[in-house]
């Protein structure tokens, strides 16, 4: 109470205006516009990000085509005889990301399940903040997991392995984001209403029968939304494939061969010294802007779907 | 009637019962034991090559040689440049947000920003930030630019940790202070504010915490792995630790890989240090504020 | 307590369904049901009355076990279904809850399920779904809960697309297809318009020939309509049960007769 009489003291030199609609002291007006200003930093930064990967793509479509862009299966901007298909990248993206939800998705519902419908009370408080930690790691560390560990281990059940594959970076990123599914997945399980649990149980169901045929079937829109949210964080994942998958292009869904990510693509031009304003400069712009596209796509599709379960 | 109620009849049920929690606990348990062997190795590998040669020593071609300076210090003046950065304008975003724009349609449109924004991938922020801060601006590789770009990558943290802390004021606490004849903005400065310090400050550490770990975004705007000196300056060229990590995780020499363990046992442990302050900085602001932690 | 009544009821000569001894329910440490006696005739309705927080609810998902759902519930003593004690710890609530089917207070159907998806639940969530007799029984258990009319040209449709007091003949319809034994209503008509109620009314007594019923109901009138047994709750208490015409005419405790009266409630 001190300090709001302290904030009271210092008014008595207050017009009677201050009652009327926003604020009349100048000092205040300014304080308004910069608090403003401070919250349009992020309309910005999103305008910043749109126009720097507009300006560029634009440009690199100037020199390539936009056919050979989305349709060609080789991406060899650095030699010289040059192919600009995109598809190379995709496939390599695609195939880390599917083999990271191929892992997170059953591990990640089934945790979700134990916690929502099994777990007491002091058992889901404790594994909660464990699931979290994992997902605090930052994703050089997991990049160093998948190269030192995880591709040695398969190779000795996969001799035909090769050191960079999609397949260890895959399974370690599908490590990192079982918090992501887990966590929504649990939230959406938690918030189907008891009444339908007690209806199964009162036919005679037991309580698999009332998970799998009706609790899960009910929030299916849920989950789905945690599991599209989860690939696009998969999609967008730099470190581990960087490290990991390789950072040669090719058109496969092979997991055993070294490939290309996206992401890997966008780093290993900027570690090297590709001149401002050429063509291949401007790749990673063009790499940059699908993948936004993609990533961009799947967060508003998982937003819609998470509202429209919200909203049954 | 008479169908049989008793248990024996039904007995597979509850053995299905069983092996499905059983595995889902083993679901639950797995990416711990994972996280923990993954732990536990990296300790080992690196721990016994953390001297004071290591930490005071600047990279070099023979991975016995090569240290973590200009790292380690590069990461620490970006943190220190980030938190300035992203501070003051996630906070006052949040105190927009929530003190003034409640109804309008700005405030609608910085929401929906910011939320689109926490799903961008990092290397997006990274691309932002060479052609925006990089060459637009003109401010070259620099620690600025780095600093730039990592601030705007963890805004929305700071922006949504702080938003939940002033939201823990009471709306009474308010209107009590505007019921003296005190400004909005006197209020918010002299009452809200200092009440939801707690949990800014936390936001902030975290949000620091988060861009401590960060590689892709600092690779783009241009971090060095192989400096032979300290950055001097605002515009100086920098390195970063998890910069060197990669770089060294990229050689195939084993010892460079042992470096790389150390390094991130480092890093680690700076990330755990400034969690830690974090709950003490919390804990003992609200014991102050005479709340429960 | 005046209860012994009660057991002489019912169809003449026949076993009571339910015989329940020594009935106690608990939340943790804090008991709602002290010690009930009563026993239930088979077929025909059964009315449990009393006020709010009376155990009524609790006493009837004694009943099929599902007091016991909630954490930390439990309940002892003896309760007989068909001479069986269904707390014998060799039973399994899972089959139970096969042969006592339960109704709740507010419509439940599952709205991920058809209607003829939802009627067939009992069958599909017990593993006992045979696709040959899927439309007979649809078709049946409709017929029973008189729905049929109302939705046999679109059994396709989203359960949860009906009127409240469909949606509650659905849920009927869902409970009597697993053909159970006893169906145990909890405040069937509560969240219902009158016409809807009425209709309900209607449908138990059409049923009350094939099933054991005990419904729960905070209105009196309708106690009076629809059964033939009433127990009266107070306060986690049996104070009388007997049949329906006495209970309401000529209550032997002044607590009865202060609740048909209206003194509380």
């Amino acid at each position: 109470m001190e300090a709001i009489a302290g904030v009271a003291g210092n008014t008595h030199d207050v017009s009677r205006s201050q009652f009327r609609g926003r604020a009349k002291k100048p000092s205040e007006r300014v304080i308004e516009v910069l608090l403003v200003l401070s919250g349009l930093i992020s309309v910005f930064t999103t305008a910043g990000i749109l126009y720097t990967l507009a300006a560029e793509t634009f440009a690199f479509f100037e020199h390539v085509s936009i056919l050979e862009f989305v349709t060609s299966t080789e991406w060899t901007p650095l030699f010289a005889d040059k192919h600009f298909g995109i598809l190379p990248l995709v496939a390599g993206t695609v195939l880390t990301s599917g083999i990271a939800i191929a892992v997170a998705l059953p591990f990640g519902l089934m945790a979700a399940i134990y916690l929502s419908e099994f777990a007491p009370s002091w058992a889901r408080r404790a594994l909660k903040p464990t699931l979290e930690l994992l997902a605090g790691v930052p994703t050089i560390v997991y990049g160093y997991f998948a190269l030192v560990f995880v591709t040695p281990l398969l190779q000795k059940v996969m001799p035909s392995l090769s050191g960079f594959n999609a397949l260890s970076a895959g399974l370690v990123m599908g490590i990192m984001i079982i918090p992501m599914i887990s966590s929504l997945s649990e939230d959406a399980l938690a918030s189907v209403s008891n009444s339908l649990r007690e209806a199964a149980y009162g036919l005679g169901s037991t309580k698999l029968s009332a998970i799998f045929r009706v609790v899960v079937p009910a929030a299916t829109s849920g989950v789905a939304a945690s599991v599209i949210l989860a690939a696009s964080r998969a999609i967008g994942e730099t470190m581990i494939v960087a490290i990991a998958a390789g950072q040669q292009p090719r058109f496969t869904l092979d997991p055993r061969v070294p490939i290309e990510t996206m992401t890997t693509y966008i780093v290993q031009i900027s570690m090297g010294d590709v001149p401002t304003g050429t063509v291949e400069y401007r790749t990673i712009f063009a790499v940059g802007s699908t993948l936004f596209l993609m990533t961009f796509v799947m967060n508003v599709f998982s937003q819609r779907l998470a509202r429209k379960f919200r909203e049954r | 009637m008479g169908r049989s109620i008793r248990r024996a009849d039904n007995g597979r049920a509850k053995l299905y019962e069983r092996i499905f929690v059983a595995m889902c606990i083993g679901a639950v348990l797995l990416p711990a034991i994972t996280l923990l062997g993954l732990l536990l190795s990296l300790l080992s590998d690196g721990l016994p090559r953390l001297s004071w040669d290591f930490f005071t020593s600047f990279p070099s071609r023979k991975a016995e040689l090569a240290g973590i300076l200009p790292s380690a210090v590069g990461t620490l003046y970006l943190m220190a440049l980030t938190a300035v950065i992203a501070l003051p304008l996630g906070v006052g975003a949040a105190i927009y947000l929530e003190e003034y724009g409640r109804k309008r349609k700005l405030a609608t449109i910085i929401e929906i920003n910011i939320a689109n924004l926490a799903g961008v991938p990092s290397v997006i922020y990274g691309l932002l930030g060479l052609g925006l801060f990089v060459r637009t601006l003109g401010m070259g590789r620099s620690l600025i630019a780095g600093a730039c770009t990592l601030a705007l990558l963890v805004l929305p943290v700071v922006v949504v940790a702080s938003r939940e802390a002033l939201r823990t004021v009471p709306m009474g606490t308010r209107e009590a202070c505007l019921a003296l004849g005190a400004t909005r903005w006197q209020t918010i400065r002299q009452v809200v504010l200092p009440q939801s310090l707690p949990g800014v400050l936390t936001g902030c550490i975290l949000a620091v915490s988060r861009a401590m770990g960060e590689t892709a975004p600092l690779v783009l705007v241009g971090a060095l792995s192989y400096v032979t000196f300290l950055p001097d300056g605002l515009d100086a060229p920098f390195s970063a630790l998890p910069i060197q990590i990669f770089n060294w995780v990229s050689r195939p020499q084993p010892a460079f890989l042992v470096n790389a363990a150390a390094a991130i046992v480092v890093l680690l442990g700076m990330m755990l240090v400034l969690n830690a302050i974090a709950v003490v900085v919390r804990d003992r602001m609200q014991m102050k504020l005479g709340r429960p932690a | 307590m005046y209860m012994s009544s009660a057991s002489t009821h019912g169809s003449i000569g026949q076993p009571p369904k339910y015989s329940v001894k020594g009935l106690r329910a608990l939340f943790g440490s804090h008991e709602v049901l002290h010690g009930v006696d009563i026993d239930i005739p088979a077929k025909g309705v059964t009315a449990v009355i009393g006020p709010s927080g009376c155990g009524k609810s609790t006493f009837v998902r004694c009943l099929n076990r599902m007091h016991e759902l909630v954490v930390a519930a439990r309940a002892e003593g003896t309760v007989a279904l068909d001479g069986e004690d269904i707390y014998a710890h060799d039973v399994d609530p899972v089959l139970l809850r096969r042969r006592v089917g339960m109704v709740f207070q507010k419509p439940n159907p599952f709205p991920t399920m058809s209607i003829r998806n939802n009627v067939l639940a009992g069958k599909y969530l017990t593993h006992t779904h045979r696709r040959a007799e899927a439309d007979a029984i649809v078709e049946s258990a409709l017929r029973k809960a008189a729905l049929w009319d109302e939705v046999k040209d679109r059994l396709n449709a989203q359960g949860s697309g009906l009127s409240g007091g469909q949606q509650q003949r659905l849920c009927i319809a869902r409970a009597i297809a697993v053909e159970p034994d006893v169906l145990l209503m909890d405040e069937p008509c509560s969240a219902l318009d009158p016409i809807a109620t009425a209709r309900i009314e209607d449908l138990i007594h059409e049923l009350k020939d094939q099933y054991t019923m005990v419904i729960v109901t905070h209105n009196m009138q309708q106690a009076a309509r629809v059964s033939d047994q009433t127990a009266f709750f107070l306060q986690g208490d049996l104070v009388e049960a007997g049949p329906t015409n006495t209970i309401f005419t000529k209550p032997k405790d002044s607590r009865t007769e202060d609740y048909i009266t209206g003194k509380f409630g």
